[in-house]
């Protein structure tokens, strides 16, 4: 009932962030990022937007040239933690102001701090849009 | 030393690099410079070259020397330093480095801090990253940080406080004082992660669970308020106001509802306002009516609610958004057990489901039209599911080749669509179906006798077209050897006779064998194939030829069976026909565990094939031995799982033969012996070993009784009777020898009259040892549905003092208990 893992990686595999909830190895944790590349990038349009992993199952979705996946039980609610997958794409995108992927390049420790505004313990915690970003404004102003 | 680069310009550095060695050049040397600022212990710059090193870590570059200078940096006074420093730790540190328990102090003093955004940083890498030492130490902290007033720390603390209980179980007692006033909280925020800690403490522990049940109430009007007031904005996605809330809300009750029928009358009502009410033209809508189905399907809910819920996933299969489908297919399999009706409803739309081009959805309609199945829509569903294999992909032809074959046996409308069924499955998915259907076919064919003609012409036909699938060839070669003359003899009421000479079947069944697509089980098939027609055929001698040719095969398998079937010719021809006369009619029981047998009439069937399997060594030389073997010995087919009952009437015409045949000198009697294919030498292997079924029947009390003594050989008889079936009585007969000389190669075998079956299993050994020192003992079971007096005819071959003997006997005088 948890998120295992939160993982952005472009399209040529390249992990913009990865955000672990559970312990892994530095292996372990480089194969899951290629098996999740792997696997997703093969789905295409057709496809639904959940696929069975080891054990998992993970649930994803493609902006741009960016996947963003999560990995959760094979119990959980898929639907509903798709919209949280979008819920945090608009908090991003309003947050960088038409968030593009450079963006998640230069800043990565910015988008890490909006993570854990909105998923904590692997759970999600705030849902509130304009919550997050009045918080992330306020950290930001403490630089 | 000059200032270090900064992230931007480091990030726009490595961004330039072309290829992958050269931006491993770049990394190395910016890690060497970070590593001597490091030891500069340089405060002001260390933020930067931990931010850098992260970057690199984050591209997949070993960063671990970081370690320490992150916590300096937790340790460190200004904000943004702590920031990088516990970003730091979490992607760097985890349990397992002895590292982290230094963050341990730095922790408890930033949860103590005065500004929020501290303290919440320090909940937030304890929540992602704490181990259970760390939990320990600072549960106490969390808690504290429960009751504050302060929400946005709230927050943080519950779900640090989930981490915490996830990690060390004991310590939710601590946390359930504080938990007393979460759900009475107006910040949605709090309350959603509230709802969080509730539910984890609610799966973690029974007792919780019992306790929180009373919040049920207070639950459902929390809900309630969210879906009746009207709009707000903040926490509102796409018009439905905070869905993600509803969400959890909904699986607390649903784990709190389990089993439980008072909370589930509490919650019905608002459950079926909630399928009512959302809206479903969007994802989040059907987000939510997902949780509530499943929600009404844990729970105790009411009839009508769970049709409502059925309703609501067949809506969802109608759905243009391929994810819902496949979530509505998924929830339906898990349904369709307990409420069947409903979801019949729907089954047209889960049949179309399996021309959805996404492998999963297709996967999961297939188990779903498995599982629907039944006696009334079986044509239709299986026109459907035989359209579809013909369709998809490798990776399901096995599966749904089994899953055509279990629900053809129980339903089937009839022998010849069934036989339709199997041969189109044969022909479509031949080389996918699994080993053991192979048998059970054989088995179907053989219990249809009328349609023994037709099906051994279509499958000639079927040959003729392709030899490659095995499983096809195989049933094929089989056939044509058991039925080879009903198929020449040009006689077929279902179809169009075909005209077939001898010649042309053996031209077939030969191909078979030289073909390099046969694998050597089909080889063996085909050899034992044409060795039967020898007896149904007139031109024996192309047989000869071709049998005494592989009596030099290089295959081992191939060459013992050609040697004995030479033999046959040469040694044994007078026992030929009666060796490979029609296999009888096997009978299937009713079967649910490992131990099942098949019924046979009269004797059991020996097989040339079992006495050749491993272990060789117990392989008797002499060819004589055997075909006694054959004759007397053993036993029968295995394990086939299904239901359908015996039919004991039908059989009655083989038997017949049989007992006619008693008095011959020619054969023994009832003992056809066919070879069994070979490709069940697991289960032949079972059966040479006396089940033990037997051994636990309660013995019925029918007094035992001598059937035959003479000669010094005795045969008794005790009974019992078997426990699945009142009319089948279990004999064991005791052979025992009272002369000075040991009574060798001793074979029974009995009959008994029409109304009649019998099974006669292995015995225990084939030599009765003199002066009584032992018994053999063999088991036969007697299936008596008419409950007619037993009799039995007997006979007896061994060899004593060298020379052979064989008696006849007749047995009336049955205690009257073993067969009322």
């Amino acid at each position: 009932m948890k998120i295992r893992f939160i993982l952005i990686q472009n399209r040529a595999g390249k992990t913009r962030l990865a955000k672990w909830y559970m312990q892994f190895d530095d292996d372990e944790k480089q194969k899951l990022i290629e098996e999740v590349h792997a696997v997703v990038t093969v789905r295409d349009a057709k496809h639904t937007n959940f696929v069975e992993f080891r054990n998992f199952k993970i649930i994803y979705r493609r902006y741009a040239g960016l996947y963003f996946c999560i990995c959760v039980d094979v119990t959980d609610n898929n639907l509903a933690y798709l919209e949280g997958i979008h819920n945090f794409v608009e908090v991003l995108n309003e947050y960088f102001h038409n968030v593009c992927e450079l963006d998640l390049v230069f800043n990565f420790y910015k988008v890490y701090t909006v993570v854990d505004e909105m998923f904590l313990a692997g759970e999600i915690r705030e849902t509130s849009q304009t919550k997050v970003l009045k918080q992330l404004l306020m950290l930001q102003s403490l630089e | 030393m000059p200032a270090p680069i900064r992230l931007r310009e480091l990030i726009r550095t490595i961004r330039t690099a072309r290829t992958q060695a050269e931006e491993r050049e770049m990394i190395q040397k910016e890690c060497a410079a970070i590593r001597s600022s490091f030891r500069e212990e340089d405060n002001t710059y260390r933020c930067r070259n931990v931010a850098k090193l992260l970057y690199m870590h984050m591209l997949g570059y070993p960063a671990h020397f970081g370690q320490l200078e992150c916590l300096k940096l937790i340790a460190s006074q200004k904000f943004t330093d702590k920031r990088i420093g516990y970003l730091g730790a979490m992607l760097l540190l985890d349990e397992r480095q002895d590292v982290h328990l230094l963050m341990t102090n730095c922790i408890k003093n930033d949860l103590n801090h005065s500004t929020q955004y501290v303290q919440g940083l320090a909940l937030c890498t304890l929540g992602c990253m704490g181990s259970s030492e760390m939990c320990r130490d600072l549960a106490g902290e969390v808690e504290k940080l429960l009751k504050t007033s302060n929400s946005y720390l709230r927050k943080k603390a519950a779900l640090c406080a989930v981490h915490v209980i996830r990690k060390v179980p004991e310590l939710m007692e601590m946390f359930l004082p504080a938990t007393k006033n979460l759900l009475s909280e107006k910040n949605h925020g709090v309350l959603h992660t509230s709802v969080v800690l509730l539910t984890e403490m609610c799966e973690r522990s029974p007792d919780m669970l019992a306790h929180f049940r009373k919040l049920v109430p207070q639950l459902v009007r929390i809900l309630k308020n969210l879906i009746m007031s009207g709009y707000s904005p903040e926490h509102d996605v796409s018009g439905i106001s905070d869905p993600f809330l509803q969400v959890r809300i909904l699986r607390l009750l649903r784990i709190l509802g389990k089993g439980d029928d008072d909370s589930s009358e509490a919650m019905n009502d608002i459950l079926a306002q909630v399928a009512t009410n959302t809206e479903t033209s969007k994802n989040v809508g059907n987000a939510i009516l997902y949780e509530t189905v499943l929600t009404i399907m844990d729970i105790k809910s009411e009839s009508g609610l769970r049709v409502l819920a059925i309703n609501i996933l067949g809506r969802f299969l109608l759905n243009n958004d391929k994810n819902i489908r496949y979530v509505a297919l998924t929830s339906l399999l898990k349904t369709v057990q307990t409420d069947h009706n409903a979801v019949q409803r729907h089954r047209s739309t889960i049949v179309d489901c399996l021309k959805d081009l996404d492998v999963s959805i297709k996967r999961r309609a297939m188990e779903l039209s498995f599982a629907l199945v039944n006696g009334n829509n079986i044509r239709g569903m299986m026109k459907e599911l035989l359209y579809f294999l013909d369709s998809c992909d490798p990776e399901f032809k096995a599966d749904c080749a089994s899953g055509v074959f279990l629900a053809a046996e129980k339903y089937a409308p009839s022998k010849r669509w069934h036989i339709d069924t199997i041969m189109r499955v044969l022909t479509t998915a031949g080389s996918y179906v699994r080993d053991d259907s192979v048998p059970n076919l054989i088995q179907l064919i053989t219990n249809s006798v009328e349609m023994h003609a037709y099906t051994v012409q279509r499958l000639y036909k079927a040959l003729l077209d392709d030899i490659s699938q095995q499983p096809l060839v195989q049933v094929a070669s089989w056939c044509i050897g058991e039925y080879g003359d009903l198929l020449v003899s040009g006689q077929c009421e279902e179809e169009e006779p075909i005209q077939v000479t001898e010649d042309e079947v053996l031209d077939v069944l030969e191909g078979l064998l030289v073909s390099n697509l046969s694998t050597p089980v089909t080889r063996g098939y085909a050899l034992t194939a044409i060795m039967k027609l020898s007896t149904r055929f007139t031109s024996v001698n192309r047989i000869k030829k071709v049998v005494s040719i592989y009596g030099s095969s290089i295959d081992v398998e191939l060459q013992q069976r050609a040697v004995e079937y030479n033999a046959l010719f040469k040694k044994y021809d007078h026992m030929r026909p009666a060796l490979l006369e029609r296999m009888p009619i096997m009978e299937k029981t009713a079967s649910n565990g490992p131990t099942e047998i098949v019924q046979t009439n009269g004797e059991a069937e020996p097989s040339v094939v079992e006495a050749k399997h491993p272990p060789p060594v117990t392989q008797p030389t002499n060819q004589a031995n055997d075909l006694l073997d054959l004759l007397g010995g053993n036993d029968v087919v295995p394990v086939i799982q299904t239901t359908v009952p015996t039919k004991p009437a039908s059989a009655g015409g083989e038997l017949l033969d049989l007992l006619g045949d008693l008095s011959l000198s020619g054969g023994p009697a009832p003992a056809p012996a066919t070879s069994v294919p070979s490709s069940q030498p697991a289960f032949l292997l079972d059966g040479l070993t006396s089940p033990p079924l037997f051994n636990d029947i309660a013995a019925a009390g029918i007094p035992p009784m001598t059937a035959y003594n003479k000669n010094g050989l005795k045969i008794d008889f005790t009974f019992e009777r078997a426990n699945p079936n009142p009319n089948i009585a279990v004999i064991t007969i005791h052979a025992s020898n009272s002369t000075e000389a040991d009574m060798t190669d001793f074979v029974f075998q009995a009959a008994v009259p029409k109304t009649f079956q019998l099974q006669l299993l292995s015995p225990s050994s084939n030599v009765v040892p003199a002066l009584n020192q032992g018994t053999v003992t063999q088991v036969i079971r007697v299936l008596n549905p008419q409950k007619q007096q037993l009799r039995m005819r007997i006979k007896l071959t061994y060899t004593h003092k060298g020379s052979a003997v064989q008696d006849l006997a007749e047995v009336n005088n049955f205690p009257p208990q073993s067969w009322q």
